[in-house]
């Protein structure tokens, strides 16, 4: 056995069933070695979307998806993608070919310090250069992904060391990191003193983030909120935390979200943020949420509690943990009226748009789409003005919301509804992007016809990079820069080079039609909505 | 502004040095002094690193530096509760007129003439980092040729309750 056929079965022993990637000639001995395994291997057409492809999968998982990629370009190609599931907080483990360990440090042909690259995306990484160590690393690097706060981990395997023989393989069972011991459970200190201010609370709010739904705590927060009727609202990455339609959920908060889901964490006298970083685009200004109100804030990495708002009351553990111990506590508060005032709030502050019915209105749209996805459908967005408009009417019910909140990188949802469909082929995927944003990822349309992956396709079209087109509006007074993607492919041509059906819509009058059309039937489909080039979100 | 030490213990690998260094230009933390060597456990390195910042940050980089995971263990402490040394080797020019007040200068600073030469001579001293500083200035006006200082060692003052 050799070193590549080492890190495989170490794969097979974590239930790997999918690898993306871009071969080149320092990680083909471990190409070489899948072959003799029932793993599947996806050649993509780009390094990045290797790692969105991954992070699709783990999404849906719960586990940490896998790319493979060679060393120098390919190697820092992959390195927004890791820097994007990095952001979201997203587990992924990512082999990278590196050239012979004796050439290490002589700039030789292909050869890029890939670890020291990448240090500030990932949460670990490891130069293997004992193929005997193979075993050890992988196992950590699983468990180092897919636990405390999930990340990245970066594996770069020298040639060398891909086909040094391994004397003795044995997987490990368990891992011992002095070094690493993620808090896990809550302290019940802390949790009494949470119980007490809710107690006293008369406008309690939770606030979810991703770190929610990561830790699969989605049921028991559902069931903490329901049982105390307390109202819910969510960061970007916390979308799908509850049911859209869920009486006591709120939508997103931030300054691209919903105007009454700020107002109700401003009124709010007592805020939980769980799993969420109190970032720019969620709390625009941090002493909002700790004036005239008590904060809570349960994250999983003590780094973030106080690093953005000083909480009264931190609280280090795992959301799903943290629930559970709080379900467990009697107390009773009586939110009936701060409910009865957050749905004044929507119904006063709730967004007016005044769609030009020459084109397709995105707001409507992806409000009939999500609509008529099936209840368990995986809806995936871009990046852009699409993706606000995504967050803003996208209908959760039984199903997933996926996008990049922390990086916000364009030509995520194609990759990443790739990674979700290959994870959970009997469900219903849709990525919606822009033309933007579809045009950075377009190389993956034959990923998807090459390997079979039924990934359904919105592109919201208007001719410009939208989102920038925006602030450009407002900032430079309509002084428009480098925004106008005109010379852009026709979309029907280029889904007949693909064999892919295309669909187009260029207004609302047979929407619904033409959605169940695009729906119909478990094949890729292109759905191009011609929309308005000058709307705002 | 507040003065922080750090004494990190840490896994006594390759690169780990750059990604604690790393993690302080990265989050635009100051690193005043930094000073690394292994500790009784050969697979264990200590860093000592001053730095200093408000307290948002000195708690930060606290929470940074126990999430790095080459990281075994992380004290803070003010410069009070520590005690502190920094070695500096210092050459500089001397001449007859100047020797004798050389040495009276080391002998009031406790420094000491480690080597010398017909014209040049190289003073050691290990102190707190004002008395280097201190000694550096009261140096200056002879002709300093060359200077090499550690960084700040420190260890938190004795208690009885301390253990490993």
């Amino acid at each position: 056995m050799i070193g590549a056929d080492a890190i495989v079965k170490c794969l097979e022993a974590e239930g790997v069933t999918t690898v993306f990637g871009y071969p080149g000639v320092a990680i083909c001995p471990f190409y070489n070695s899948i072959l003799e395994s029932d793993i599947r291997t996806i050649l993509i057409r780009t390094e990045q979307n290797a790692a969105h492809a991954a992070s699709g999968v783990s999404r849906i998982t719960g586990r940490p998806g896998v790319c493979a990629v060679t060393s120098g370009p390919g190697a820092t190609n992959v390195i927004t993608g890791i820097a994007t599931a990095f952001a979201d907080s997203i587990p992924l483990i990512c082999i990278t070919g590196q050239v012979n360990s004796e050439l290490l440090g002589s700039d030789v042909f292909q050869e890029a310090d890939i670890t020291g690259a990448v240090e500030s995306f990932v949460k670990y990484s490891y130069l293997v250069k004992d193929a005997n160590e193979i075993p050890r690393i992988v196992k950590e690097a699983f468990h180092i992904a897919n636990t405390g706060r999930k990340g990245p981990v970066l594996i770069d395997v020298p040639i060398d060391v891909q086909n040094a023989s391994v004397t003795r393989f044995k997987y490990p069972e368990s891992v011992s990191l002095r070094t690493y011991k993620p808090t896990v459970k809550g302290n019940m200190v802390q949790i009494k003193k949470v119980v007490r201010e809710l107690e006293k609370a008369k406008r309690p709010l939770i606030c979810a983030g991703g770190g929610v739904l990561l830790g699969g705590a989605e049921k028991e927060l559902c069931s903490f909120a329901e049982k105390h009727q307390i109202p819910v609202v969510s960061t970007m990455m916390g979308i799908g935390v509850m049911p859209t339609d869920h009486p006591l959920y709120f939508r997103m908060v931030g300054n691209n979200g919903k105007a009454y889901a700020n107002r109700a964490m401003n009124e709010s006298d007592l805020l939980i943020m769980v799993g969420a970083r109190v970032a720019d685009r969620a709390v625009n200004q941090p002493d909002m949420i700790t004036r005239n109100k008590v904060l809570v804030h349960i994250d999983v990495d003590p780094a973030e509690i106080g690093k953005n708002a000083g909480p009264t009351i931190p609280l280090v553990g795992d959301a799903k943990h943290i629930f559970e111990d709080l379900e467990k506590e009697e107390f009773s508060c009586s939110t009936q009226e701060w409910i009865e005032t957050l749905k004044n709030f929507r119904r006063t502050l709730a967004t007016k748009r005044k769609p030009d019915p020459a084109y397709v209105d995105p707001a409507a749209f992806i409000m009939r789409l999500t609509e008529r996805m099936e209840e368990d459908g995986i809806y995936v967005a871009d990046v852009g003005q699409n993706q606000i408009w995504s967050c803003g009417y996208a209908k959760v019910r039984k199903g997933k919301f996926m996008t990049t909140g922390g990086m916000g990188t364009m030509g995520y949802s194609i990759p990443a509804a790739m990674g979700a469909k290959v994870a959970a082929p009997k469900r219903q995927v849709v990525a919606v992007c822009g033309d933007g944003s579809f045009q950075m990822s377009m190389m993956e349309l034959a990923t998807m016809c090459q390997h079979d992956i039924p990934v359904k396709i919105v592109v919201l079209k208007n001719n410009y990079l939208g989102m920038v087109r925006q602030y450009q509006h407002f900032t430079y007074k309509d002084n428009y820069s480098v925004v106008d993607l005109s010379g852009s492919p026709d979309l029907e041509k280029l889904s007949s080079a693909y064999g892919i059906p295309f669909l187009r819509l260029e207004n609302m009058e047979k929407c619904d039609e033409t959605i169940d059309a695009f729906l119909k039937d478990d094949v890729s489909m292109l759905l191009e909505c011609i929309i308005d080039p000058m709307d705002l979100v | 502004m507040k003065r922080r030490i750090y004494s990190v213990l840490a896994e006594n690998r390759s690169g780990v040095l750059c990604k604690v260094a790393g993690l302080f230009s990265r989050r635009c933390f100051n690193i005043d002094s930094l000073a690394v060597g292994e500790t009784d456990d050969p697979a264990v390195s200590c860093m000592t690193i001053v730095s200093s910042g408000d307290e948002r940050t000195i708690e930060q980089i606290e929470k940074q530096l126990n999430k790095k995971l080459d990281v075994i263990k992380v004290k803070t402490f003010a410069e009070h509760q520590c005690i502190n040394r920094e070695l500096m080797l210092i050459k500089i020019k001397y001449n007859k007129n100047n020797r004798r007040e050389i040495m009276e200068l080391c002998e009031i600073m406790k420094a000491e003439i480690v080597d010398m030469s017909k014209h040049f001579m190289m003073i050691q001293i290990c102190s707190e980092p004002e008395k280097i500083k201190l000694m550096i200035k009261m140096l200056q006006s002879i002709s300093i040729v060359e200077v090499a200082r550690t960084g700040t060692l420190a260890l938190c003052k004795c208690c009885e309750n301390d253990e490993k």
